[in-house]
């Protein structure tokens, strides 16, 4: 089996966040090796040839973004680490237990990119995380890894850890810009993309913390090593969060490319007390949901983008026969409804629409016509329904709110009725 | 108004980490409220002058942020996550048996300014769900009954520095994951506990 992230943190749990024991298993001597011998333009040579696709919920190719960043300088590299889409919590293990291969995964990509300073953001509701980033860097910069002259290599790098203050919106790239430059955490208007017009308008590249903590592994090792692991078009391996009615929720680091429900009831030890699957969310909160039939769907980005979802976060919530489905999707639609930024109509008026239509079948005073009242609401913030959704909003959250909505209409259309002609749950 | 000198000294080490001023706005606003115990007008006023910016401009970056307690709030803030995983496995529960213990409803700050409890979306411990947080440490795994008894706990106890590890150990159960070692700091204050910001109680 295949462990690229998670490898020290499960051979040396006591303390696999130090830099004694991050030194001891091999840390830092790909950057010494890479700052004593290396060209930047060869370390993004191997980050393109790895075809590592950002973890963050896009799923953006690593190389080719970094291909885009301007010429003109300073230039910043921010690596995003609010991870707040529900059910997502693999970052805070990585930030926690190995923040030290994501800080040497930020001193390649900073020399590789020709930046000189570095922010690391992450939510004000990390505190435990933070503190551990934080004196990780303060260990580097006292064994010389970060600073000025890094390791007698005339390159130079300042890395600043900052806390959000609880705002999903600010995990959206270019909210987290703003928010990084002291305004409300709304997103910008794209082109111009942050690798052109990023952090202060200068260049900068904005990447998630499990994407770059895989460059010290890539440089090392060589970007076709990479590429060797895994289906074609989900390379390398990737950390996934289980979570919901499964026997063994968790974080694991897997090659992509098992089905469904080997994962489900390998890995997650299936449902709990024997129960039935009714549901899951494949990817975040922003997924629409999978139901049994994809349980033979194979893991990867681009089947579970053939079946009309995304592997988004890497967030897996997974839903018994004993779930209310009208309850778990009003709860997910609650959730963007409260971390609209309010920029745009569609997304801040449809999703509090969304709630409220929602809220009133739950408590089994729906009519009728709800059902396609949610849809006709959803497709005025997502025109068409259509995967991957249409926008009519800056930023994709708006139709994040729309994937419950979708999802409970595709698959469980008559439970929506049985609320609305019950007068309310007919799980009880 | 200036804040004395220990805390003048951290906010200008707090500007100093940034290429423009401006980003020490967010550092500084948990400062601020470190400093009143909530987030008041002359804090913000004073984030404002060491940031250039307006008052106006430093209100709407407070305003923004569900972090920023610009009303009072309670010694212990108790924050039940209630977002999908731990919805699935009786966070709604918690957050009820957290209400009723403290006598606060979600969203309110106790008369006697001791307990704030508040619904939380997702705090990233959904492997470890239902979870909760008192002023940001995070606890796993906890059921009605340890809510309450986490309440009533500290409300005997009135710990100065609230930590994680202690919470989790009396009153966690299932993590997310190993968390490692023991930590010595904790929360002084309804601010995340951080180094830089001087909110991190002894140790860390
Ligand atoms: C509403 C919204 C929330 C997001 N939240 C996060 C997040 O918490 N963490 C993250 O890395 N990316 C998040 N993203 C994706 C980022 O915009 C961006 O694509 C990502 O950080 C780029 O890094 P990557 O290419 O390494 O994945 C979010 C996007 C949206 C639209
Ligand atoms: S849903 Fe509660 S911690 Fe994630």
């Amino acid at each position: 089996m295949t462990q690229i992230l998670t490898t020290r943190m499960e051979a040396h749990p006591s303390d696999s966040h130090t830099l004694g024991r991050y030194e001891d298993t091999g840390g830092y001597a790909v950057l010494r090796t890479a700052l004593a011998g290396m060209q930047p333009d060869a370390i993004v040579a191997e980050v393109k040839a790895s075809n590592l696709r950002g973890r963050g919920g896009a799923n953006f190719p690593c190389g080719v973004k970094w291909g885009f960043l301007a010429p003109s300088r300073p230039r910043y590299l921010v690596i995003n680490g609010d991870e707040s889409e529900p059910g997502t919590f693999k970052d805070r293990q990585l930030l926690e237990r190995d923040p030290h291969q994501l800080i040497e995964g930020i001193i390649l990509s900073a020399y590789a990119l020709g930046v000189h300073h570095a922010f690391i953001y992450i939510r004000g509701e990390y505190p435990r995380p933070a503190r551990r980033v934080q004196r990780a860097v303060e260990e580097a910069y006292g064994a010389g890894y970060l600073g000025r002259d890094i390791l007698g290599s005339g390159f130079d790098l300042e890395v600043t850890v900052h806390l959000g203050a609880g705002a999903y919106i600010c995990g959206e790239e270019t909210a987290l810009l703003n928010s990084l430059e002291g305004r409300r955490g709304e997103p910008r208007i794209k082109p111009p993309f942050p690798a052109v017009e990023g952090l202060y308008a200068k260049p900068t590249i904005v990447n998630n913390v499990e994407t770059i903590s895989n460059i010290p592994w890539i440089v090392g090792n060589g970007g076709a090593a990479y590429d060797a692991i895994g289906p074609e078009g989900s390379r390398g391996t990737r950390m996934f969060s289980l979570s919901g009615h499964v026997n063994q929720p968790g974080n694991y680091e897997v090659v992509m490319g098992m089905t469904w429900r080997d994962f489900i009831y390998g890995y997650g030890g299936g449902i709990r007390h024997g129960n039935a699957l009714k549901a899951w969310i494949p990817g975040g909160a922003s997924a629409p949901w999978f139901v049994e039939e994809h349980l033979d769907t194979p893991l990867t980005i681009d089947d579970v983008a053939k079946n009309r979802s995304m592997l988004g976060s890497g967030a897996v919530v997974v839903m018994d026969e004993t779930t209310c489905m009208v309850k778990a999707a009003l709860r997910v639609v609650r959730f963007f409804a409260h971390e609209s930024c309010g920029q745009c109509t569609p997304c801040r008026e449809g999703a509090t629409w969304l709630q409220q239509v929602l809220t009133r079948i739950e408590a089994g005073a729906g009519r009728d016509i709800d059902l396609d009242l949610l849809l006709d609401i959803s497709d005025n913030i997502s025109p068409g329904l259509a995967w991957p959704p249409a926008m009519t909003t800056i930023c994709p959250l708006g139709p994040s709110a729309v994937s419950p909505i979708t999802s409970i209409a595709t698959y469980f259309k008559d439970e929506v009725a049985a609320h609305v002609h019950g007068g309310g749950c007919p799980l009880g | 108004m200036t804040w004395d000198r220990r805390t003048e000294d951290r906010a200008a080490a707090i500007v100093g980490r940034y290429p423009e001023k401006r980003s020490a706005v967010m550092p500084l606003l948990y400062l601020a409220m470190a400093e009143d115990g909530y987030l008041s007008e002359d804090g913000m006023r004073r984030v404002a002058q060491l940031t250039g910016l307006s008052n106006a401009q430093v209100q709407g970056v407070a305003s923004f942020y569900t972090m920023y307690k610009r009303d009072g709030v309670g010694e212990y803030l108790v924050s039940v996550c209630t977002s999908i995983s731990c919805m699935l496995l009786g966070g709604d529960d918690v957050l009820d048996a957290v209400a009723a213990e403290t006598g606060v409803a979600d969203g309110e700050t106790g008369e006697d300014g001791l307990f704030s409890v508040e619904h939380g979306e997702c705090i990233g411990a959904c492997g470890g769900a239902p979870a909760l947080q008192v002023n940001y440490e995070l606890i796993e795994g906890v059921t009605p009954d340890h809510g309450r008894a986490l309440c009533r706990w500290l409300a005997e106890n009135r710990p100065a520095v609230v930590r994680g590890d202690d919470l989790q150990e009396r009153f966690g159960g299932r993590r997310s994951f190993d968390w490692g070692p023991v930590e010595a700091g904790g929360a002084t204050g309804a601010v995340p506990a951080f180094g830089p910001l001087g909110t991190a109680g002894e140790g860390s």
